[in-house]
This record gives structure tokens, C-alpha cells and sequence, in this order.
């Protein structure tokens, strides 16, 4: 009994000091060093540029990312299994082909648009997932497989060319469908807040996903056991984890957001275009990966990866503003996710090295 | 009467507060084969990491035909003629390069080594060596393309493109068969003959009949017994390797319950014999063995892992076929795995979370957790087993191994079950803390029926209400920790009990 009572006051004990220890400069740095940057840099383009202060910038900006925000959202779901999905940029691409070619080949309306491109979202995570769990791809080389194949496969119905009201189809007709309004709706219409026409259907959707997964990864029991699969899946699977379903599932989530991006994208476009969505792959990726850096998780979490497609967002606003030219912008995405790195592994990794 | 190769004195090692080796003391004779025996974590894999280089002693010499050997790194050691041959034998090949590349690869990687390869030299070379032991084999081909043991012997092969003076052999027969066995046996006993010192490490037992001069037995990093009087006496160096100081443990004999587990006519290799085995409530049951007995078998078959070839298992009655370690635990049979690093652990997560992951449907509504739920349950689990931390928010890897490992132990402990497996649960843990993990599963044994997997004799008689011996796969001997006829214990771990020793080599 003696040394139970030692034993807790000697911890007891040791709490405060423990405690004081942990809040090192350093550890702030980790912590806090990123959002203070964010802030740092809209106080600074404030300053710096007129009217970047305005509810439209605001706005603006959160419609610039909402689409890889959305995408990135997804390929979080895939990190936090230690995996990696790279086909959601050819599945958002696929997504805006198969809109179009449901309303303006098949002349449908928009509901069936969107449902054909959510069910193709979770069918290509579907085989995603089976690729790595059944047949034992790894994550990497099976979803590259998919991203080419995907790439190669919205160019076959209609032989290469983009889908628009009265192109010619490879059989000679003429299309008649057009794109539903209500599906333009998606990528047009803005919600009035405070102010007339402020918000884009797009941001609210960006925002009601976040705090979806948001709320699955960090409160629910599936979240957690995805994360004791990304930490040790062996240990995982003997705490009676089904290992494959999450892994599969995660896939699917990832696929489906992937589409839902593509519909967005679709809906602002208002035409199957193949060229556009040529970045989405790199900037949703590098904003799941600068999410690793916020609040020092140093592990992929929903909040990081939309305060990285957030912060992306606002640099390349600011700098817009202040007339940088567009093509510095991949260099500036590019500079940030290095920095985000360094702070994610050298610094974090310093500090876990030294608990142990 | 042979000349000595190799000389270790006071070699000492220890990785932060952990003392693995404890002053050794070890000479390795030309023309002998040295078997080094000893359970997990006795020590063996870090003594033999020293003596090739993979990590500096602490303190203590080693002397390679009377002159001091300072190897830092394991290409050294090798230069210098120790050669090592791994446990797996994928370290020691390549699979995808041809034999040739195989064999001749450290020329290769050798500083002052040309820079285009030289096809024709090398087969040629190749050859030459590969004749030199024996193996005859198309040098052209992938060695993946090998059966095990030609591998085997290509590593070997290209460890005597060396011309070493100490061949070590980490466990090299655990993954042949007895015929394929049979060829590197005599390959060695060619070398033996040659002058070559060999040190070879194993628990099998017609191994170590085969091939030992001379048997070396290590336990807790010190070596405890040295047998080199012919006819060599196998059991008393089991008897030295497990070690039994018998313990003050007060075990209070509790009259067992009902049967809570019953294996019937259950064959867990093809070729074993049948187990047939009840589990009862209350119980406490160690079973025991050497490695590759069939424990982590059994309890991989017990928790769904695996699949038995024949037999039935009945849990309260009932039959009793898990598919998955999830159905297990729907049934309420709970594995606490060997080895926590790569088992049990979860990096990077806290306490609360590594303690509640296997019940996370109990502390969620609607999918949603209940975090203070978690942690109070963290925190009862932290109080019940005396765990040293700060908070229950700790991150696991800020514990010492002992506490972590009460963690793993706690979290299993933490819910109610019928039957509780844990495989080595005082692995790499010290003697306070496995008495609080031990005293803990006996305070908690009443209501379930608890199967401990160990090795260490000191730990099964501690633990035990009841010891069953694993031998070949099969129930080699089932005794009540009473009034106990360890001899037997031990010669039945030995697997000595039977005669049947062809059927040792091909049990694996």
C-alpha cells in the first residue's frame, strides 16, 4: 500500500514541473507557429493592400479553395490510414466528364447527374480499396494505376473532345441536352448574408464537409480506429479492428469527395471541359499535407487540411492583390508546403525524439 | 584441445536503463560448434550484434585470434572474418539478382571495386565458391527462384567468400525443412572440419544434437551454464536456460471452475497430434514451451487469427470458430499479443486511447465517444495496475517498457471477459513490475478463465495454478502447480518425453 501512495505522489508531485517543461518556446512554436503566420499574413496584406479586408475577399477567397479543400478533406481520410489516394484529381475530372455527359448527351436532369457522379466517386474508392487491401497494390502504385486509367477513360465517349451544347458526337449526331439549371445552381447561385449574394452554394458545402469529417475523425469511434490504423495497423487489427473495411472506407470517402469536387467544378464551368482541373491533384494534396503542421499534429486531422487549403488560399489572394504575376503562384503553394514540412518533421520530430 | 578462434571477456551492454548483457565471458574454439542457447530476451541477438559489429560493447574485449577487435561496423567485422548469417534468410540474399551477383556482392560493394561489373569473372568466381560447399545450382539464376534451403546455402556461401575464422548461424534451420536441414547440417560439419569456429544459435532440439560440441546456455544477459562433456546433457541445459529459483509467489490453490474452454481432438499444424484440453474459470493455466512449440499458434487459433486444421473448440458449451479477432472478442475471448512494439502499441496516442481502442463501442453512443467516459475508465485502469505517468493524457511512448506494458496488460484487463490469453506478458519487463502484472491477473482471475503463454520456467511457476507443456504442437504434459516434478517439466519441454526427433525437426 506504501508504494501505491509513493508511487502517486511522486507523479503528483512531478505535474507541475512536467507540465511547465512542456510549454518550451519550441513547443509553442509547433503549436501555434503556423496559425500565427496565417494571422501574421492577413494583418499584413491588410496593411498592405486595400480592400483585401472586405467580406467579397473573404469570400473570394474561401471559393478559390473550396474545391481542393473539399478534395483535399478526402484525401485526409486517406492519409489518417496511412495511405494515399492520388486519383482524386482524374476522379474530380471524371466526375465534371460524366456531368456533362448525363445532362447534355443523355439529356437528364440534374439529380441523376449528381447521383451518377457520387455513385462513380464511391465506386473508383471501391476499387481502390480492393486493389490495396485484396491485392495487395500498395497505396501509392494503385491509385496511380486508377488516376491514369481515369485520365484515359473520360476521353473515350466522346473521342477526346469537351462536352457542349451542340458539339458533334463520335456517331454524327448533334448533342441537344444542356446543362439543368439546377444544376448550374451549385456553381452560381450565392446565398445572401447580411449582404446580397454573398456566399457560394460551394463555400457552404466546403464548410458542412469540413465539419463532417471533422467530426468523424475526431469524435467518433470509426476516427479513431482509422488513426490506430495509420499508427499500427497490426495492433489495430488484434484490438479486433476490421482493418480492410476501414481501409476501403476511407478510399470510398476519399472518392466521393473527389466528386463532389468535380461536380462543383462542373457547375461553375457549365461545360465538360477536359483541360480544366489540371491542378487540383497537387493543391489538395499539399493542403492535407500543411494541415500536418497546424497546432503541431504532426499526423493528417480534418481542421489542418482546411485551415492549409485556407492559408493557400489567402497567400495567393494577398498576393494577387498586390499584383503578383499568376505564374509565381505554384511557386508560392510549392515554397509553402516545403516550409509546413519542415515545420511538420524536423521540428515535431526534435521534440518526440527528445521524450523518448 | 582445439586452438581458440574467438575470446570474449566482460562484455557488457545496455540500451538506457536496460542491462542486456552482464559481463560475458565466452571463448569459441577453431574446429567447434558452440551452440548458444537461451529464451527470448535472454540476450542472445544483442551478443551476437556486438560481436559483428551492428552495435559497440559497453564494456569488455573481444579478441579475434589473440589480437583485440575493435569492429565498428558489421563490413569490418566481416573483413576482419567474423561473418553472421541471419535468422531471416532474405537479409542475407538479394532475391531478384542471380546467384553470381549473390555471392560476389560484397566484392562488389568493396571500396577499390571497379566500376563496370565483369559478367564473365564474377560466374566464374561464383562457381568456384558455390563448388567449394557444395551447392550446385545454375549460377545464372534469380535466387528468388530457390527453394529455402539452396538460399540458405547461398548466404552461407557468400558468407565464406570471406574465409572466415568465426561463423556465426542465427537460428538457421527455423524456416527448412528436416530434409533441407540435412544439407546444411553436413555443409557445416565440412566447415566445422576445416577449422572454422561455429557458433550456432537454436532451440531446436535435434539441431543441437546433430551438430553441438558444445552447448553455451544464456539467461538475463549472463551466461549460466557451459556443457561440454560428451555425451552433452540437453535437459540440464534446458534446466539452465529457463532457470526456476523458485519463487516466494504465494499461490493459494482455488478449487477450478467450470469448463469454460474445451479443445477437442484440435490439430493445429498438419502432421501434429490432436490437443485435447479444457480450460476451467478461476483458473489461471501457463502454457509452456520452447520457441516454435506451438504457443503463438495455438493462441493465434484461440483469437481467430488462424485457422486449425481439424478438430472443435466449444467456449461455455457452445461451438467455438472464430474468423476474426473481432468475433473473438464478441465472444468474449481477449488475446493480449507478444511483443507490444509491433503488437499491441499504438504511437502517438495517448493513454486513454491505447487503454479503450479494443471497446470503443462501449464508450460511444451512436458512434459518437464519450471522452470523459474513456477517460475515467483510463484512469481506474492507470490506478488498478500502479501505472507510473502523469496523466492519462500521456503519450505512450513517455512511459518506460514496464508501464507500457501494463497498459497493454490493463487494457485487456479493463473489460470482463470469458477467456483471457496473454502471450509473454512479461516480456522486457522487470521483476516489480511483473509482480504487479502477475498479482493483477490473479486478483482478477475469479469469473473468467485466464491462459498465460510463457517460456521462462520462473515465470510459469510464478503465475501458474496449472502448467501445460507444449511439445511439436502438440500437449506434451499438464500438471497442477502443486507439489511439482519440475524434472519432468523440463524434460518435457525438452521434448523428451517423446523419442519421436525426425518429427522435431519437421514440426515446424
Amino acid at each position: 500500500m506504501t508504494t501505491q501512495d509513493d508511487t502517486k505522489a511522486h507523479a503528483q508531485g512531478d505535474h507541475p514541473a512536467k507540465v511547465a517543461a512542456k510549454r518550451t518556446p519550441v513547443d509553442l512554436a509547433i503549436r501555434y507557429g503556423f496559425l500565427s503566420l496565417m494571422a501574421g499574413l492577413i494583418l499584413f496584406f491588410s496593411v498592405a493592400s486595400e480592400g483585401f479586408v472586405s467580406p467579397y475577399s473573404a469570400v473570394f477567397i474561401f471559393q478559390s479553395v473550396a474545391i481542393t479543400g473539399i478534395l483535399a478533406l478526402g484525401v485526409t481520410f486517406t492519409l489518417v490510414v496511412d495511405g494515399f489516394d492520388l486519383s482524386i484529381g482524374s476522379t474530380a475530372t471524371s466526375a465534371l466528364m460524366l456531368s456533362a455527359y448525363v445532362m447534355v448527351v443523355l439529356e437528364m436532369g440534374a439529380v441523376a447527374a449528381v447521383l451518377a457522379c457520387l455513385v462513380m466517386g464511391a465506386l473508383v474508392g471501391l476499387v481502390n480499396g480492393l486493389l490495396i487491401v485484396k491485392m495487395k497494390v500498395p497505396d501509392l502504385l494503385a491509385t496511380l494505376g486508377m488516376m491514369f486509367l481515369l485520365i484515359g477513360l473520360q476521353r473515350i465517349p466522346t473521342e477526346g473532345r469537351s462536352i457542349a451544347t451542340g458539339m458533334k458526337m463520335p456517331n454524327g449526331e448533334t448533342t441537344v441536352g444542356k446543362f439543368s439549371p439546377d444544376f448550374l445552381w451549385l456553381g452560381r447561385h450565392r446565398f445572401d448574408f447580411f449582404i446580397d449574394n454573398l456566399i457560394p452554394v460551394s463555400v457552404l458545402i466546403l464548410l458542412g464537409v469540413a465539419v463532417l469529417c471533422w467530426v468523424f475523425l475526431e469524435l467518433t469511434r470509426h476516427g479513431r480506429l482509422m488513426y490506430a490504423i495509420g499508427s499500427n495497423q497490426r495492433a489495430a487489427a488484434l484490438a479486433g479492428t476490421n482493418v480492410n473495411r476501414y481501409k476501403i472506407l476511407a478510399y470510398m470517402i476519399s472518392g466521393v469527395l473527389a466528386s463532389v469536387g468535380g461536380i462543383l467544378l462542373a457547375a461553375r464551368l457549365g461545360r465538360g471541359d477536359l483541360a480544366s482541373g489540371n491542378n487540383l491533384l497537387l493543391d489538395s494534396v499539399a493542403a492535407a499535407l500543411i494541415g500536418f503542421a497546424v497546432l503541431g499534429a504532426a499526423k493528417p486531422n480534418a481542421f489542418g487540411t482546411a485551415v492549409g487549403a485556407l492559408f493557400v488560399g489567402v497567400l495567393l489572394q494577398g498576393l494577387t492583390m498586390m499584383n503578383a504575376p499568376y505564374y509565381t503562384q505554384d511557386f508560392v503553394k510549392g515554397s509553402v508546403l516545403v516550409v509546413a514540412l519542415v515545420f511538420t518533421f524536423a521540428l515535431t520530430g526534435r521534440r518526440r525524439g527528445s521524450n523518448h | 584441445m582445439a586452438s581458440t578462434a574467438v575470446e570474449i571477456s566482460g562484455l557488457t551492454k545496455a540500451f538506457g536503463a536496460n542491462q542486456v548483457l552482464n559481463g560475458i565471458d565466452l571463448e569459441l574454439h577453431k574446429g567447434e560448434v558452440t551452440v548458444l542457447m537461451g529464451a527470448n530476451g535472454a540476450g542472445k541477438s544483442t551478443l551476437v550484434k556486438v560481436i559483428c559489429g551492428v552495435h559497440p560493447a559497453d564494456k569488455g574485449e573481444i579478441r579475434l585470434n589473440g589480437k583485440p577487435l575493435h569492429a565498428a561496423t558489421p563490413s569490418e567485422a566481416i573483413r576482419a572474418g567474423i561473418v553472421t548469417v541471419h535468422q531471416s534468410i532474405n537479409d542475407g540474399v538479394i532475391p531478384d539478382l542471380d546467384v553470381a551477383s549473390n555471392l560476389m556482392l560484397d566484392k562488389l560493394a568493396e571500396p577499390g571495386a571497379g566500376f563496370f561489373l565483369k559478367r564473365r569473372e564474377i560466374r566464374a568466381e561464383a562457381r568456384k565458391v558455390a563448388a567449394s560447399i557444395g551447392l550446385i545450382v545454375d549460377v545464372t539464376r534469380p535466387v528468388g527462384e530457390l527453394d529455402l534451403a539452396d538460399r540458405q546455402l547461398v548466404a552461407i556461401a557468400r558468407a565464406m567468400t570471406h574465409e572466415p575464422e568465426l561463423l556465426i548461424m542465427d537460428e538457421p534451420t527455423s524456416s527448412l525443412s528436416a530434409k533441407e536441414a540435412e544439407r546444411l547440417f553436413a555443409l557445416l560439419e565440412r566447415l566445422r572440419d576445416t577449422g572454422v569456429a561455429i557458433l550456432y544459435i537454436s532451440h531446436r532440439t535435434s539441431d543441437i544434437r546433430r551438430l553441438a560440441d558444445r552447448i553455451v546456455c544464456m539467461r538475463d544477459g549472463e551466461i549460466v551454464g557451459r556443457f561440454d562433456q560428451k555425451p552433452l546433457d540437453y535437459e540440464a541445459a534446458v534446466h539452465a536456460m529457463l532457470g526456476h529459483g523458485m519463487t516466494e509467489a504465494d499461490l493459494s490453490f482455488k478449487p477450478a471452475g467450470e469448463v469454460v474452454l474445451a479443445l477437442e481432438r484440435l490439430q493445429i499444424t498438419p502432421g501434429a497430434k490432436p490437443i485435447n484440453l479444457n480450460i476451467n474459470q478461476d483458473e489461471v493455466i501457463a502454457i509452456t514451451g520452447l520457441v516454435g512449440s506451438g504457443k503463438s499458434r495455438l493462441a493465434a487459433i484461440l483469437f481467430g487469427l488462424e485457422q486449425p486444421v481439424s478438430g472443435e473448440m466449444r467456449l461455455n458449451g457452445a461451438p467455438y470458430a472464430p474468423m476474426s479477432p473481432g468475433q473473438a472478442i464478441a465472444k468474449g475471448v481477449f488475446l493480449c499479443p507478444k511483443d507490444r512494439g509491433s503488437n499491441g502499441i499504438l504511437p502517438d496516442h495517448n493513454l486513454t486511447k491505447n487503454i479503450t481502442a479494443p471497446f470503443l463501442a462501449r464508450y460511444s453512443t451512436g458512434s459518437i465517444l464519450n471522452r470523459k467516459a474513456e477517460a475515467r475508465a483510463a484512469r481506474a485502469t492507470i490506478e488498478k495496475l500502479n501505472i507510473v505517468c502523469q496523466s492519462e493524457g500521456d503519450d505512450i511512448g513517455t512511459l518506460s517498457g514496464g508501464n507500457q506494458q501494463k497498459i497493454m496488460v490493463g487494457r485487456w484487463l479493463s473489460e470482463a471477459c470469458n477467456l483471457l490469453i496473454l502471450d509473454e506478458p512479461f516480456q522486457g519487463v522487470d521483476i516489480k513490475a511483473r509482480r504487479d502484472i502477475g498479482d493483477k491477473i490473479h486478483e482478477t482471475a475469479k469469473g473468467r478463465a485466464t491462459i498465460v503463454m510463457a517460456s521462462e520456467m520462473d515465470e510459469v511457476l510464478e503465475i501458474a495454478d496449472r502448467i501445460v507443456v507444449l511439445a511439436d504442437h502438440a500437449v506434451a504434459g499438464d500438471h497442477d502447480n502443486g507439489d511439482l516434478d519440475l524434472r519432468l517439466v523440463l524434460a518435457q519441454v525438452a521434448g523428451q518425453a517423446n523419442n519421436d526427433h525426425t518429427k522435431t525437426a519437421s514440426g515446424q
